[in-house]
């Protein structure tokens, strides 16, 4: 076979081994390539986060509107500090807006559920969110139910 | 008696191969990096890489398809057919992808290379290149070990995407998941460094593992036809057996803790 042939089939595929590799990081692992201009980070603590896992979503009303970015254990509390990255279109969040940590379905991922607030006032970048409700866990629920049917 | 000293014997043939295997080894490594050897890594990189590449697609679809066939049946009993995606994106980008991809190499590329040594050196090209000066190790080994190196890789990242978009195929197109939570799913789950990162770390070490046995096999052979039928096949048979053992030590190491 002709050298030149084969050098034009060797840069093809390691295009193409190339081009494999930015298919996984774009589409397979949904890193967005503008995603730090366009969001900022707000603070949410909850009591327990169980389950909740960095890149998750943040939605409001059923939108997705931004990601946790990180989490964080405050240990003085004892509480979990969650990192929210949300769009910059969604600017005007009032201070009072409620954060709940919720299940998709029965067994799927937990995601961080926005609920609307009516203050004047909006969260800027670094503010922390006040109106928060933990994680449901199971075992904790089986405990109360157990603890109330024994009083009962 | 005389089954220990087989026994002694045996072992010290298994550490001399492996002495030799690894000086054949430093050596060829050593030997590449020049600029006038670039052709000849060209062309082992078309007959080790580009030539595997069809049946790397072809499987690759397979497998994708297989598993999401196998993983919707089974999720859809609890309603979670959207983690089909994700549990696609992470086997294969875990374990599938780098293994399947590896014993495939070995099977198609890693004898085809043993074979083409053995007998060069059956039919004593190799002696001759050494009596012209010119040192096999470095014109014949090294371009390959480096192909090879390079080739793993780049073979087993698109393994990974046509196993992914096969899957996708049959989970959305002919059994009608939701292709937004595949999609979204999937890329909740998969990070860059934990599942693509290690993913490909397994590929370098097994690319490593299999030129490296299928090179010194060719090296090592008996220069007889059946020496050179033997080298092959041991090169099929230990480059398996590495490739999953290493899979499992390099899996305890990196992705850990599963007391």
């Amino acid at each position: 076979m002709q050298m030149r042939t084969i050098e034009i089939s060797v840069g093809v595929f390691v295009l193409a081994g190339i081009l494999a590799m930015v298919v996984l990081v774009v589409k397979v692992s949904g890193v967005s390539l503008q995603s730090d201009e366009g969001s900022y980070v707000i603070y949410a603590q909850f009591d327990d986060v169980a389950g909740l896992r960095k890149r998750a979503k943040v939605s409001m009303a059923g939108v997705t509107i931004g990601r946790v970015a990180g989490i964080s254990v405050d240990p003085a509390y004892g509480v979990a500090v969650v990192a929210l990255e949300i769009d910059k279109e969604i600017a005007e969040l009032p201070v009072d807006t409620g954060a709940r940590i919720l299940t998709e379905g029965l067994l799927g991922a937990r995601y961080i559920g926005l609920t609307p607030g009516a203050d004047g006032e909006i969260l800027l970048e670094g503010d922390f969110i006040e109106d928060t409700q933990g994680a449901l866990v199971l075992e904790n629920l089986i405990g109360d139910l157990v603890t109330r049917l024994g009083a009962s | 008696m005389r089954l220990i000293r087989h026994l002694g014997a045996r072992t010290l043939d298994r550490v001399a191969t492996l002495g030799r295997a690894s000086v054949v080894w430093a050596q060829a490594v050593w030997g590449l990096p020049k600029i006038g050897d670039i052709p000849l890594l060209v062309r082992q990189i078309y007959s080790i890489g580009v030539l595997s590449l069809v049946i790397i697609v072809l499987s690759g679809f397979s497998i994708g398809a297989v598993i999401a066939l196998q993983f919707y049946t089974q999720l859809a009993r609890f309603g979670a057919e959207d983690a089909v995606g994700l549990g696609l994106a992470l086997v294969l980008l875990r374990e599938l992808g780098p293994v399947v991809t590896a014993l495939l190499f070995a099977g198609r590329a890693g004898s085809a290379v043993t074979a083409e040594i053995g007998l060069m050196k059956s039919t004593e090209q190799l002696s001759s290149m050494e009596m012209m000066g010119v040192d096999p190790l470095h014109r014949i080994v090294a371009p390959r070990l480096w192909a090879g190196l390079i080739c793993l890789p780049l073979l087993t990242t698109i393994f990974n995407v046509v196993a992914i978009y096969g899957g996708a195929v049959v989970a959305i197109q002919w059994l009608g998941s939701d292709p937004g939570g595949f999609w979204s799913g999937m890329q909740d789950a998969v990070e860059v460094w934990d599942d693509i990162g290690k993913g490909t770390v397994k590929s370098v070490v097994f690319a490593l593992v299999v030129t490296w046995i299928a090179v010194f096999q060719g090296y090592d052979s008996e220069p007889t036809a059946e020496g050179i039928g033997r080298a092959t096949t041991q090169t099929v048979v230990i480059s398996s057996v590495m490739v999953l053992a290493l899979d499992f030590l390099l899996t305890l190491g990196m992705y850990g803790d599963f007391k």
